[in-house]
């Protein structure tokens, strides 16, 4: 393999894992701040052993989480040194600011958090927990202002070769920020509100501890309902702007080669043929593509092979002669369907808890309860796959119009370097995946009642007074 | 001043920070083996450092951010120069992370015992590398024209930068001792303190020798003659006091003095460096300056506002932090790590 492809490995994998904690932490976070506010508000204890439990199992994901982080922060600059020059100026600021504000915001208040259950009265500790949500969601907003200039650049001039921003509320304000943001943030609350239903689940059906789990499902359900409707709505508004920004990917996305007729109708299935720029077996849903594209029943939309001649006219003067502009149509099509699947999945299930609530049958479902066990895993596939047509379907640029990412690699390090790393970096990941599943396996299995680590006591300690 | 100026100067705050706060959990960390007999002595020193590491590493997060934001240049040259060492650094990173979460989730000796050998792996090896990258960057390194640098297994590894990498190593571990001594109670803090006397005196032995190969191995002090030996005489003049007031048993007022030591050491890097913020040993002509390598004004301008804006509360609430948990830490207590 050579560099470049190695190097966009060794992205892709970090970021998806890094991924992978990432809305876990930031929707966790969130909902045990509601439980422990209820606890202070209510005074009920069930609400401080929900927020201590679930406070535990966050912590345990969200060491994971950061750690996976580091490795980002310090990527650019290794793999990825020519579009470091070329964007540091933009790009480097909101991550720079992420850190200051959000990254010593998130570390020190946790740290507060976590020891400071018997030193800090109780309203403190709680102010301690939502600042250290508050501090998940600026890190997710300013990241996400660094990932949104990528896929429309805004605020900026270029100045000898480089680009250098000019405008910094323009940055802030993008349009693409303002779409992406809050549906990054509503899949954190889906990922977290299946994670907390489907460990209730698994204990509901056990009939072990049948009201915590109650209290956290019932918690689970209006939080996944917020989450799962709130994708559907900003995705909807996501693709409305893909339209317009990034036409190219919406058309991949759809798997369209030649201009739609009009009203344009959504491909639920196709078989994509990449060489002869065809699909087969196609299954199409009349005027739904209109819709998601412009909030009406008619309107059409322009094909790849026509996007590739206005691109070609825009954009060689770029990049060079004869470039291709499709992305990967097959990936995208495809993880673009495997979001709005579980999407869609996640929005029945929230409803069907709504409706088992009211009747107060939720303990006694089993076949409801069953389905949530595989549904912990809905949303981080859509998380993964949302993240893998964004960027997949955004290629060849890594900066939309201004640079491709053979572009950007760093030309000093070589290929065996990106290789080696790329292993140690897999190596590690599964280690740090194995034993955090382990660990959170076994908390669930101890429950709520015992030995929730937060309050481990030494006294548990085999080597307690030994020498000292 | 010019903006980019100012920015040297505040990135070299960041890395002061840095060094004064991840420093003595670096040696906190070193200690766990070095100092601790047993496991329980080793519980108590890692949540010495419990609620604190997170946020000192932060500092290194930021120092990364601010050179990219404010010198791309600096940062892609750095970065993708420094590739395995700084690969190295990360998965120590990676590793120590996780280790203080981990190491008592399962109550078994054996398990804690593998998470503390990366405790102890990864407080050591980060502070050696980030020496060793610091003394190299000095001395300078095969920079070309197009700014890329493609070093070599000596110009990494030499005399001059091992010797670095061990210095700021002791450092750290002497500043770690004064935190151990300062924050616990008993066995431990005797003990931390009578260790760090000796660490004290190869502290300064080692500076000796250090300053004594940068006179002829780079041309700090050719460039800044009168500030250079300025700070080494306030470095030696610090590690002198951490040795008194260990003596005197006023174990804030030392474990403050081998901060400020660190502190000098990293001025005195920076100092060395600038305008420069990468020496290219090939051609002065190719050296990154903070004139040739910074963004523009505009960028500089917003994370100046920035900057000035969010510190203030930044050093509110980490100050508050240490203030909360001021207590010595002891086994008699509940231990969270
Ligand atoms: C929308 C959210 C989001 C996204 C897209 C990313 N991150 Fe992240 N990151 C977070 C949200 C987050 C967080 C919620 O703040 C984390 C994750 C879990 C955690 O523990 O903190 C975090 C941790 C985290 C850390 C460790 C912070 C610490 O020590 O406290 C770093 C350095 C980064 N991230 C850097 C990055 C970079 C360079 C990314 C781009 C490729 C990135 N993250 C994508
Ligand atoms: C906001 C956080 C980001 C997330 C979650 C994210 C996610 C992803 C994902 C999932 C991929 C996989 C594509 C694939 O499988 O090929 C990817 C690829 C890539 N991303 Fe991002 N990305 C983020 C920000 C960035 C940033 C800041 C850069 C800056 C360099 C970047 C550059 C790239 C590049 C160069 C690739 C390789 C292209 C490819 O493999 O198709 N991304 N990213
Ligand atoms: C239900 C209908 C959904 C629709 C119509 C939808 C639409 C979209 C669109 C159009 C994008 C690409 C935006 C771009 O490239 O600029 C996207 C990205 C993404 N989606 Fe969805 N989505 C849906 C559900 C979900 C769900 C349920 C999740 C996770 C729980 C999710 C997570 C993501 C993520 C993480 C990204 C990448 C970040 C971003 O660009 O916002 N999506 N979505």
């Amino acid at each position: 393999m050579d560099a470049v492809l190695l190097a966009r490995t060794q992205f892709a994998a970090t970021t998806i894992f890094h991924f992978f904690f990432v809305p876990l932490s930031i929707g966790l976070v969130f909902m045990v701040a509601l439980m422990e506010t209820l606890y202070v508000m209510k005074k009920n204890e069930v609400y401080k052993k929900m927020a201590k439990f679930w406070g535990h199992l966050f912590l345990i994901n969200f060491a994971v989480g950061v750690v996976t982080g580091i490795i980002q922060e310090f990527q650019f600059g290794m793999n990825w040194s020519d579009y470091s020059r070329f964007v540091g100026d933009v790009f480097g600021a909101p991550l720079a600011i992420e850190a200051l504000l959000a990254f010593f915001m998130e570390s020190t208040f946790i740290g507060l958090w976590i020891f400071g259950w018997d030193r800090l009265s109780a309203k403190v500790h709680l102010a301690c927990i939502w600042l250290v949500s508050l501090g998940t969601i600026l890190s997710g907003f300013w990241i996400l202002t660094a990932n949104s200039f990528m896929q429309v650049p805004v605020g900026f001039e270029m100045n000898k070769g480089r680009a250098e921003m000019n405008d910094f509320f323009a940055l802030i304000t993008n349009g693409q920020l303002l779409v992406e943001f809050p549906h990054v943030l509503t899949g954190a609350l889906c990922t977290a509100a299946f994670f907390v239903a489907g460990v209730s689940a698994i204990n509901l059906l056990r009939k072990k501890h049948i009201e915590f789990y109650k209290k956290s499902m019932k918690l689970a359900i209006i939080i996944g309902l917020i989450g799962s409707i709130g994708t559907a709505l900003s995705g909807h508004t996501q693709a409305q702007y893909l339209v317009k920004t990034q036409p190219m990917k919406m058309a991949a996305a759809e798997g369209i080669w030649e201009d739609t007729p009009d009203p344009a109708p959504w491909s639920a299935f196709a078989i994509i043929n990449t060489e002869n720029h065809e699909n087969k077996f196609e299954i199409n849903i009349p005027y739904a593509m209109s819709f998601l594209a412009y909030s009406k029943f008619e309107g059409s939309l322009k094909g790849m092979e026509t996007l590739q001649k206005e691109y070609t006219a825009k954009y060689d003067s770029v990049v060079g002669e004869g470039t291709n502009y499709i992305p990967p149509v097959k990936t995208t099509y495809w993880s673009f369907r495997l979001m709005i699947g579980f999407g869609v999945a996640m929005i029945l299930l929230s409803f069907a808890g709504l409706y088992l609530w009211r009747k107060g049958k939720l303990e006694n479902s089993n076949i409801f309860l069953k389905l949530l066990l595989p549904a912990i895993s809905f949303p981080f596939l859509a998380n993964t796959a949302g993240w893998i047509m964004t960027e997949v379907g955004r290629q060849p640029w890594t900066v939309f119009g201004l640079m491709t990412t053979a572009d950007s690699i760093s030309p000093n390090v070589s290929a065996g370097m990106i290789l080696f790393s790329t292993i140690l970096y897999l190596l590690v990941f599964t280690i740090l995946l194995g034993v955090m599943v382990y660990l959170m396996v076994r908390e669930i299995k101890k429950g709520p009642e015992v030995g929730h680590g937060v309050m481990a006591k030494v006294t548990s300690d085999p080597f307690k007074k030994v020498g000292a | 001043m010019e903006l980019s100026e100012l920015w040297f100067v505040l990135i070299a705050v960041v890395f002061i920070g840095f060094f004064f706060l991840e420093g003595f959990d670096f040696g906190v960390g070193m200690s766990t083996r070095l100092l601790a007999r047993n496991q329980n002595e080793r519980t108590v020193m890692v949540n010495t450092i419990g609620p604190f590491w997170d946020a000192n590493e932060v500092w290194l997060l930021t120092g990364g951010g601010a050179i990219f934001a404010a010198f791309p240049h600096w940062y892609a040259t750095m970065f993708s120069g420094y590739y395995m060492p700084l690969l190295a650094v990360l998965l120590c990173l990676i590793g120590r992370g996780v280790s203080f979460e981990f190491r008592r989730k399962v109550e078994n000796p054996r398990w804690t015992n593998v998470w503390d050998w990366v405790i102890f792996i990864s407080s050591l090896l980060p502070p050696f590398l980030l020496g060793v990258l610091f003394t190299s960057m000095l001395r300078g390194m095969p920079i070309k024209e197009d700014m890329n640098m493609s070093a070599g297994f000596t110009d990494f590894i030499n005399v001059y930068s091992l010797w670095g990498g061990l210095t700021v190593t002791l450092l750290c571990f002497l500043h770690g001792l004064n935190f151990l001594s300062l924050k616990t109670e008993g066995e431990i803090r005797k003990r931390s303190a009578e260790f760090a006397k000796k660490v004290t005196v190869a502290v300064l032995g080692s500076l000796v020798v250090f300053v004594a190969l940068s006179w002829f191995m780079t041309d700090i002090f050719e460039v800044r003659r009168i500030p250079e030996l300025l700070l080494v005489g306030l470095i030696v003049a610090a590690y002198i006091m951490v040795y008194f007031f260990n003596l005197k048993k006023r174990e804030g007022l030392s474990f403050t003095m081998s901060g400020l030591g660190l502190a000098f050491t990293v001025s005195a890097i920076f100092v060395g460096l600038f305008p420069r913020v990468m020496i290219s040993s090939i051609d002065k002509a190719f050296d990154l300056t903070v004139y040739n390598a910074a963004s523009g004004d505009y960028s500089l301008k917003i994370m100046t506002i920035v900057a000035f804006t969010v510190l203030p509360f930044v050093l509110g609430y980490t100050i508050w932090s240490y203030y909360v948990f001021r207590k010595r830490v002891s086994d008699k207590e509940h231990l969270t790590y």
